[in-house]
């Protein structure tokens, strides 16, 4: 009680403090009663009240305060401020993986007979995520070409609530015209979110351009590890929800006796509601141990993704040499159709998972994965690791070449996730299982 | 006493309606902000509601559990938050720290100048009160002014909890604190 009176001591510098920095102290204060440097894991699922009234001001979200790890959590709550600053947002909240923070983030705006205008390259995932979605809670959804700006405007109805794309989309490598969209989106007063994972906010930070909403797969390059399933949705803080279209963000909430999140909380207020709504019903909960993992992987985000960076450009660039590749979808090349947007968007770089087609098809994607021998075979991507997937023979194997065209895959696409190895012991191994796929065809 | 910490600010978010305003808002700053809620005892709070959903009465609800003592200003309340509403701030008996302001921005250059009289150190304008000429007859007369931006959400970013529920505070610090 005492502390709203401590004097001050010297004066705030008023620096703004850089990526890099942020990376590895924002939202984490040392630790008050110990002074431990790094921070600690609170395995805990609960919080011990000081008396009745101050849980009653927890409750009542009158005061910020813990009560229950599915809800808060001091170790995921650094996570979230930490994700938060890097992206420019104002603030975060953590979720048990990507596509968990994709739902709860649309849940909050949500309800049946709206309707969501989405990018159609997307993350396998995402596509199936969106499909069901709006067959179990009943919303209208629309997939358009994300590089065609007229076919954001003309799928607007009286009951779109919100965008939805990828900063760089998958697997044909589209980079997103954030500026352009978010301009269209506000000009029908709704909010832009964006899955930034392949980017992560070293690359883009999609809330200068304009976006509202951005989430991430942590267990990608955030952690970049491989050890963890976590994901994240911060918001910019700036959107109107009180502009008439969002009534479930702006009304009275019966669940705590009739409070009007965003009237009250303001800036806070969509926040407010992803995490005492959202989380708190649909449960995905990130634990603090990941929470823990992830922040050991943001220390050093901004080295590693300059080094991923350099590895795929080299690797995209080499590709192209090969007779056996027909075409490489690095949209960083200076060949691309993006590569304007990625001056504009992500002048770092444009992230290191790519695809590429090998000539031959089927079989000559199998020789390919079957040669290889330091790129690691399986369904993930942004590892300090590198990893290769043939979609025609694993995920995408059910379907056929008219259905994989759809989806913008060829039966010779490879796509990789370029991580951090020696580069030229990845591209030794991509020539050895480029030979096999050229041996027969 | 542990020196409070030299923060390195980050950016921080623009509340939602005012545009570019807090690019060019000069009543926002940092040193002004945590001078305020370190040595304030009395805020009276003008326009403060006695409805429990509304956020004036979450700011004054907060405050007082933070140790500063409360003094509602709403002529149309007797009691507010267990204190007694007086009328105006000229009805307010005793000193005055902050005048912390929920209410229409063309209504506060008069409350500045109320604020002036009754010796108040420092204007708060909370989210989207913004009224340059109110801040300009605080600002001569030599008060602190902070505006468009909510006293609960400083005190919580500089000395509370807010880092606890994932928010940004903007905080960047390797000092080890004494209060949690």
């Amino acid at each position: 009680m005492g502390e709203a009176r401590k004097e001050p001591g010297r004066a705030a510098a008023a620096r703004q403090a850089g990526f890099e920095t942020r990376a590895i102290h924002a939202g984490q204060r040392p630790d008050p009663y110990t002074g431990a440097r790094a921070v600690p894991i609170f395995q805990t699922t609960s919080y011990v009240f000081e008396d009745t009234a101050t849980a009653a001001a927890y409750f009542n979200l009158q005061e910020y305060g813990n009560t229950y790890s599915r809800i808060m959590n001091p170790t995921v709550a650094v996570f979230e401020e930490r994700v938060a600053s890097l992206e420019g947002g104002a603030g975060a909240v953590a979720f048990a993986s990507g596509l968990a923070a994709q739902s709860a983030a649309l849940f909050t705006i949500l309800q049946p007979g709206d309707h969501v205008v989405s990018s159609s390259a997307l993350y396998g995932g995402t596509v199936t995520q969106l499909n069901h979605l709006s067959r179990k809670l009943s919303f209208e959804l629309t997939f358009i070409d994300p590089d065609d700006l007229d076919a954001w405007r003309g799928a607007v109805r009286k009951n779109t609530k919100v965008f939805f794309a990828e900063t760089i989309g998958n697997p044909g490598g589209n980079v997103l015209d954030i500026e352009a969209v978010a301009k269209i989106a506000h000009e029908h007063e709704l909010p832009l979110m964006i899955d930034s994972t392949f980017a992560t906010p070293y690359l883009c930070r999609p809330i200068e351009w304009g976006a509202d909403i951005v989430t991430h797969s942590a267990t990608k390059f955030i952690g970049g590890h491989g050890t963890s399933i976590g994901g994240v949705a911060v918001e910019a803080g700036t959107f109107n929800w009180s502009n008439g279209r969002f009534p479930v963000v702006a009304d009275p909430s019966p669940a705590y006796h009739g409070l009007a999140f965003h009237e009250t909380f303001g800036v806070y207020g969509y926040l407010m509601k992803l995490r005492a709504e959202s989380l708190r019903d649909l449960g995905g909960a990130l634990s603090p141990f990941n929470a823990f993992l992830f922040l050991q992987g943001l220390e050093t985000l901004p080295l590693r993704m300059r080094r991923h960076v350099e590895n795929a450009l080299a690797i995209a660039r080499y590709l192209e040499t090969r007779p056996e590749v027909t075409g490489v979808r690095h949209p960083g090349l200076p060949t691309s159709r993006y590569r304007p947007l990625v001056e504009k968007y992500l002048p770092l770089g444009a992230g290191s998972i790519f695809a590429f087609d090998l000539a031959g098809g089927r079989d000559a994607g199998v020789r390919f994965i079957e040669a290889l021998s330091l790129w690691s075979h399986l369904a993930n991507v942004g590892d300090a690791k590198s990893l290769v997937i043939h979609p025609a023979s694993t995920t995408h194997r059910q379907l056929g070449e008219e259905a994989l065209a759809a989806a913008g895959i060829g039966p010779g696409t490879i796509r990789l996730s370029v991580g951090l190895e020696t580069v030229d012991d990845l591209i030794a191994d991509l020539e050895a299982g480029l030979c096999a796929a050229g041996a027969a065809a | 006493m542990t020196p409070a910490a030299g923060d390195f600010a980050c950016a921080l978010p623009s509340p939602p309606g005012q545009g570019d305003a807090a690019d060019t808002n000069p009543y926002q700053d940092t040193d002004a902000i945590r001078r305020i809620l370190h040595t304030a005892r009395t805020i009276a709070i003008v326009g403060l509601s006695p409805n429990e959903l509304r956020a004036s009465n979450f700011v004054g609800f907060y405050l007082q559990r933070h140790g500063y003592h409360v003094v509602p200003v709403n002529p149309r309340e007797k009691v507010i938050l267990g204190q007694k509403s007086y009328p105006s701030l000229a009805d307010v008996p005793g000193p005055i720290d902050v005048v912390d302001v929920f209410r229409a921005p063309d209504a506060v250059p008069a409350i500045a100048r109320e604020a002036i009289a009754a010796g108040a150190k420092a204007l708060w304008l909370q989210y989207n009160v913004i009224s340059p000429e109110g801040a300009r007859i605080a600002t001569e007369a030599g008060l602190d002014v902070v505006m468009d931006r909510c006293m609960k959400v400083e005190h919580a970013r500089h000395l509370g909890r807010m880092h606890w529920l994932g928010f940004n505070t903007g905080r960047v610090t390797s000092r080890r604190e004494t209060t949690i």
